[in-house]
């Protein structure tokens, strides 16, 4: 059995990519892994604290820190945006003393202190390269059968310090969907931009981003997209019709966590796997699995 | 020399910022626009609005679009040649900016990311429901309307909670506790 500490960020709890949160709680129980919640976590801040008060963007993510390391185990969180965030703040803490000397002073403020010992990891991270590739496919009851699977990572979860993959051309997201049966597609576009969180504001802006994407994974005859975020699945499969629409495009390609794709593959069932939350139907493409 | 003290402010101001301080080391090579998926909506360049820092054009650079069209994809910053943390630049500049009361209007990024905030600020967690309609009516209730099939989409699969996620008020109160204590400080931008 492995432990971790498990921060699931305001999405993939009780938001919108609930189906995220619960799919991972249950794959990591088939590879004998315990996701320990944080209790009374609070929300990393995302892009929009750290745009508008650095301190207190530094603040939010101390605090989850500082509450994980009372555990002792490496923090792990689906979440490209609460990854980068929580593991930005590591570094600058230990970068800038300045900094660490106020955000030491306002965690006091709380009763609370942070000595800078957790490790920060992404899911993906831990089933790629804790667990294995080689362990996830022993778990493998139903085989994706050469589903054609485009590997998104999007930015955050490789950039922007050296991490786990490749910063441009990752690919362990890549060999985690070979091994469970199906076929990573080549996707030139994988670690570009969805347009984060300026869908709300620009959304044209970030339409024209994903169509881009969506051609990319399409000309490489993609059936479905694999995402290792809340808010890029979020932006894809929400937006995929306005994308045809505002965009004049045709494109029908479901978008899962790839922790949905793991369910399917160890054969788990609803509401584990939470594919009801999709927006742009998974069932024919999955027909060919089940 | 007054224009010097001018511009040696503006580049002081942004060095003193953590991830700021690499705007000195700028070659002006272009990498970080040529790697920028929104360049070309920006006002200025990223690398152009670096060029106008640090010639002191405080005003066009602070009231400029260019920060709040960045995505923070990171791929300047691990691009640059230079190893300058152009992301984090965008972050100084969009705080600088904000303290200044420059942050601009023709962008509705800045009122996006306060109303994002308000609700992180007083919830200590995001309920997207009420930060999207919240953000869609203060910017424009017609987008509100425009936007009822995405969230129609949303509701009919689950995945629109109204009920946001609450911290205990043990919990609750320390987070507060804590931010108000940076805010008293300051100093964080």
């Amino acid at each position: 059995m492995r432990y971790y500490s498990y921060f699931p960020g305001c999405s993939s709890s009780e938001g919108g990519a609930k189906a995220y949160g619960q799919s991972a709680l249950a794959v990591a129980k088939v590879l004998d892994t315990e996701l320990i919640e944080i209790e009374d976590w609070n929300c990393c801040g995302s892009t929009p604290y750290s745009s508008e008060d650095e301190l207190a963007s530094l603040c939010l993510s101390a605090r989850n820190l500082a509450l994980a390391e009372k555990r002792g185990f490496d923090l792990v969180t689906p979440c490209s945006a609460c990854y980068v965030n929580l593991k930005r703040t590591n570094t600058y803490l230990k970068q800038y003393p300045e900094m660490r000397a106020k955000v030491d002073d306002c965690l006091a403020a709380g009763k609370l202190v942070y000595h800078g010992t957790v490790k920060v990891r992404h899911l993906l991270d831990v089933f790629a390269n804790d667990i294995g590739y080689e362990a996830t496919k022993a778990k493998v009851t139903k085989p994706l059968n050469g589903l054609k699977v485009a590997a998104y990572y999007g930015c955050q979860i490789v950039r922007p310090t050296p991490g786990f993959d490749h910063p441009e051309f990752p690919e362990s997201l890549d060999k985690l969907i070979v091994s469970l049966g199906g076929e990573a597609v080549p996707f030139p576009l994988k670690s570009r931009c969805c347009g984060g969180s300026l869908i709300i504001s620009e959304e044209g802006l970030a339409l024209n981003l994903m169509k881009k994407l969506f051609d990319s994974a399409a000309s490489n005859g993609a059936e479905c997209l694999a995402t290792v975020c809340p808010l890029c699945q979020f932006n894809l499969d929400a937006y995929e019709s306005r994308v045809n629409k505002k965009l004049k495009a045709n494109f029908n390609l479901p978008v899962l966590f790839f922790t949905q794709l793991m369910g399917v593959a160890f054969g788990l069932s609803e509401p584990d796997l939470g594919l009801k939350s999709c927006i742009v139907p998974t069932e024919k493409v999955l027909a060919k699995v089940r | 020399m007054e224009k010097r003290k001018r511009n040696g402010g503006l580049i002081d101001e942004i060095s003193a910022i953590p991830g700021g301080e690499g705007i000195r080391l700028c070659i002006q090579c272009g990498t970080c626009t040529a790697s920028c998926p929104n360049a070309e909506r920006m006002e200025h360049t990223p690398s152009q609005l670096i060029a106008m820092a640090r010639a002191g054009m405080r005003q066009e650079v602070l009231s400029s679009n260019a920060m709040w069209h960045c995505l923070f994809c990171y791929l300047c910053t691990v691009r640059c040649p230079r190893g300058i943390k152009q992301t984090e630049l965008m972050h100084a500049l969009e705080s600088l900016a904000v303290r200044r009361g420059l942050a601009t209007g023709r962008s509705r990024t800045p009122l996006m990311y306060r109303s994002f905030n308000d609700f992180v600020y007083s919830l200590g967690s995001l309920p997207e429901f009420g930060f999207m309609t919240w953000f869609y009516l203060l910017s424009n209730p017609l987008r509100a309307v425009r936007m009822a099939p995405v969230a129609m989409g949303m509701i009919r699969h689950g995945r629109l909670s109204v009920k946001a996620r609450r911290l205990k008020p043990e919990a609750a109160n320390q987070l507060r506790a804590i931010l108000d204590k940076a805010d008293a400080i300051g100093g964080g931008a």
